[in-house]
């Protein structure tokens, strides 16, 4: 047993035996089951956001079949555990008001994170399907969690039969690629593959489908139907989940798989991946603009903020890959405050669903609105803030690779999503409205806000590390 | 080797026509039905190409499981199938579209197949389920080769346990029951209380 | 492979031989018997009354339930059977392979059980 010291630090083995734990304690728990849940789940992500940064070599049972180590999976894994270590923060309070103190929630969340990991360190298209099988599945229930609310019924409803059907367009793409190639591992795919001098066009298809499926995950028009309605569905808290973690995973999945076994056949897939970023583009900037519930509007800008990460996708090429890391940085930042910001303001007791209920914010709470606008224009990608940086450095690397009309389409679209972002901002100091507003904020809101609006308001200051690391990391996958 | 041939078609044809009638029949008990019977010449495919575990499995886990809970979900909602199913022509055109692209799809991968150059898939190099028990080649790979596989899916099931106690389970209230640890452990003492009735006072 | 077909042979000549049984005895009920129906002979009726309600009642949800778990026991089981039978071949290492496994659902039917999903009411 020479590899059993090493293997004892893989997160993902941290994270199923501190699941397990958690989840036979706190069956036996009564009453406070939920907050012994909810705080052990947060040290148990410290503790695998800890062992991330081993960097461990193993080859137990074949390990290297099915998943792989590498600095581009420890960032993503990074990034994931960080985002749901946000989740956590803020979202304690929200459970308790609806009267939805269950013990699995935290329970589900980290089961989605550990296929989450599965998914993003896969190396083989079975290890993949589970992975994403074992996270999406653990997302249905949350979508549907609040039992009493049709609304979130409707959501995990949805959301199920559209995943279950794009899981079916996965599994025929899997085996076309294992009918076509006889490997189902990512090295071996990609050394059958490096014989041909282009793709046959069983493989295509198998590539087609998958991408599909993956365009589903990161929900890329036009497979973006179940995106608003599953967003307004679900427990704020569990959209927020939706909106920074799920996607970050889902996009640094089709970056391994596309980069990996099929880097040499950039030119095949890089019209599909063209194809869905002006779509989600132009459909993000274009019907955000009549939404009024403001987690619809938060779906159709993750949708156009995907748009803008598939651009550095279908460059292929180092610099494109560098903008999609910056900009995930960039989005997990944006996202968690504002999502953090969403769920501690209510009015009259309730939380905010509409946008114009914002109205009058300005006067009672003048540093929560001015957060909130830094957050806005940092989506909308204005300059000083860190949302520009994150469209220059992907914009630069679609202008490197001769993808003109693509970031002409990317700059025409975010002038007009801007519109929607600062509508918020005219909203929030322009109109009137009532002022019984209440802000809750915890230590733990006001360090995620803290945290978050020195990155997003001061990331011109020091660009430098996050871009040189961005930089290191994308020249690992090639 | 005609016969096999004529076998495959045969079922291959009930499977075609029966998923078809899962889709159209009136009453969905006749689909879940129809369904049940593609399952099992699904079953009877698996086992002319040698893999009899797996036929097994689909009879013992799809047509008696699975097949068994749709019949229960469609006896339990209680809705007006004919209704849901009006809007159904109104779709049909898009989807005989999406269904007539796929079709092609398949039938283009099936042409370039001959295309495919050799060196890349060895066919010749397919186990030959004929000699070997194939329940035995499942076993001997699944547990130690695809481990991790195998403990994944283990962690999908427990998932899935999870998920449907936490969206099904509702504790009624006003419910009795009865204990019957509690029972036996009860003694004299918790049960019987001795006081003393002050005269004339009674006991409150 | 032909061998192996063989085998099933008598399965497939028991399937033909039921399949003709019980179409040729449809059929010929179907020829041979009188028929002279009419409307209110066709009608459904329930023990002698007009059909009182429609004939599906609502299944309380808790049937749904214990089906599904017994889907997940199900299919446990069927991870069992490859297991029993290379257990020989596969050594120490593989039956501690199926013990974590049925760890995982052992834990998840203490659950099960905690919650008191087994119970009826």
């Amino acid at each position: 047993m020479p590899y059993i010291n090493s293997i004892m630090f893989l997160p993902e083995l941290i994270l199923t035996i501190g699941t397990l734990f958690i989840l036979t304690v706190s069956t036996f728990l009564k009453n406070i089951s939920f907050k012994f849940s909810f705080n052990a789940s947060i040290l148990l992500l410290v503790f695998s956001l800890y062992s991330v940064t081993f960097d461990i070599d193993t080859n137990l049972f074949n390990y290297d079949n099915f998943f792989d180590n590498g600095a581009f999976i420890d960032f993503i894994k990074i990034l994931i555990l960080f985002g749901t270590l946000v989740f956590f923060l803020f979202s304690e309070e929200y459970f308790y008001d609806l009267n939805l103190d269950k013990f699995e929630i935290p329970i589900l969340i980290l089961f989605s994170v550990l296929g989450m990991m599965i998914m993003i360190s896969c190396n083989n298209l079975i290890s993949m399907y589970l992975g994403i099988e074992l996270q999406s599945l653990s997302l249905y229930i949350l979508a549907s969690i609040n039992k009493k609310s049709i609304k979130s019924t409707e959501a995990g409803l949805k959301y199920f039969i559209l995943g279950a059907l794009s899981s079916g367009i996965l599994l025929y793409g899997c085996s076309l690629i294992y009918g076509f190639t006889g490997a189902l591992n990512f090295q071996e795919i990609e050394l059958k593959l490096s014989v041909l001098p282009q793709l046959d066009l069983g493989l295509i298809f198998g590539l087609v489908f998958i991408i599909v499926s993956l365009a589903f995950k990161v929900s890329a028009v036009p497979f973006h139907m179940w995106t608003p309605d599953v967003y307004e569905g679900s427990p704020t808290p569990i959209t927020a989940f939706f909106a920074i973690v799920t996607k970050i995973v889902a996009v640094g999945l089709l970056i391994r798989f596309l980069i990996l076994p099929f880097g040499q056949f950039v030119d095949d897939w890089s019209q599909i991946i063209i194809f869905l970023s002006i779509s989600s583009m132009i459909l993000g900037a274009l019907a955000a603009m009549t939404q009024n519930n403001i987690n619809r509007l938060l779906a159709y800008s993750s949708i156009g903020h995907i748009g803008y990460m598939l651009i550095g996708l279908a460059t292929g090429a180092e610099t494109g890959i560098r903008g999609i890391i910056i900009y995930l940085c960039i989005y997990l930042f944006m996202n968690a405050a504002v999502f953090t910001i969403l769920l501690s303001i209510k009015i009259n007791g309730k939380y905010i669903e509409n946008i114009k209920s914002f109205a009058g914010l300005s006067k009672k709470y003048p540093i929560i609105s001015f957060i909130i606008s830094i957050m806005m224009f940092s989506m909308a990608g204005i300059p000083p803030f860190a949302g520009f940086f994150s469209k220059f450095y992907i914009f630069i690397s679609a202008l490197e690779s001769k993808l003109v009309f693509l970031a002409i389409i990317g700059v025409l679209s975010s002038v007009v999503a801007a519109f929607y972002y600062i509508r918020i901002v005219k909203i929030i100091y322009f109109d009137d409205g009532l002022d019984n507003f209440e802000v809750i904020l915890n230590f733990r809101r006001k360090l995620i806000i803290f945290i978050s609006t020195i990155f997003i308001a001061f990331f011109i200051i020091a660009p430098s590390y996050i871009i040189d690391t961005a930089q290191e990391l994308s020249k690992t996958i090639f | 080797m005609f016969i096999f041939s004529v076998i495959f078609y045969f079922f291959a044809f009930i499977i075609v026509a029966s998923s078809i009638m899962v889709i159209s029949s009136r009453d969905p008990i006749h689909s879940v039905l129809y369904l049940i019977l593609s399952f099992v010449t699904s079953a009877i495919l698996f086992v002319t190409l040698g893999a009899e575990f797996l036929a097994m499995i689909l009879i013992v886990v799809y047509v008696g499981a699975v097949a068994v809970l749709f019949l229960f979900v469609v006896m339990m909602l209680d809705i007006n199938f004919v209704k849901i199913k009006e809007g159904f022509l109104s779709y049909l055109p898009i989807a005989l579209l999406i269904s007539a692209c796929l079709v092609t799809e398949l039938i283009i991968i099936f042409i370039s197949k001959n295309k495919l150059l050799p060196e890349i898939v060895n066919y010749s190099d397919l186990p030959d389920f004929s000699s070997k028990s194939n329940t035995k080649d499942i076993g001997n790979v699944l547990y130690t080769d695809y481990f991790y596989l195998f403990q994944i899916s283990g962690l999908i099931l427990l998932v899935a346990m999870i998920g449907s106690i936490v969206l099904t389970l509702r504790t009624r209230p006003g419910v009795k029951k009865q204990n019957i640890a509690e029972q036996v452990f009860v003694s004299t003492k918790s049960r019987i209380i001795k006081k003393k009735v002050p005269l004339r006072k009674g006991i409150k | 492979m032909q061998e192996l077909l063989s085998e099933y042979l008598p399965i497939l000549i028991f399937i033909a031989v039921s399949l003709l049984i019980a179409f040729s005895m449809m059929f010929i009920s179907f020829v041979v018997s009188p028929k002279n129906p009419d409307a209110e002979k066709l009608s459904p009726y329930e023990c002698g009354f007009e059909a009182l309600n429609d004939a599906r009642g609502k299944f309380d949800v808790r049937f749904y339930l214990v089906a599904i778990l017994f889907i997940i026991f199900d299919l446990e089981v069927a991870f069992l059977f490859p297991w029993a039978v290379s257990l020989k071949s596969i050594g120490l290492f593989g039956f501690w392979s199926m013990m974590i496994f049925l760890l995982f659902l052992t834990i998840g039917f203490i659950y099960e059980w905690k919650k008191g999903a087994l119970e009826w009411e």
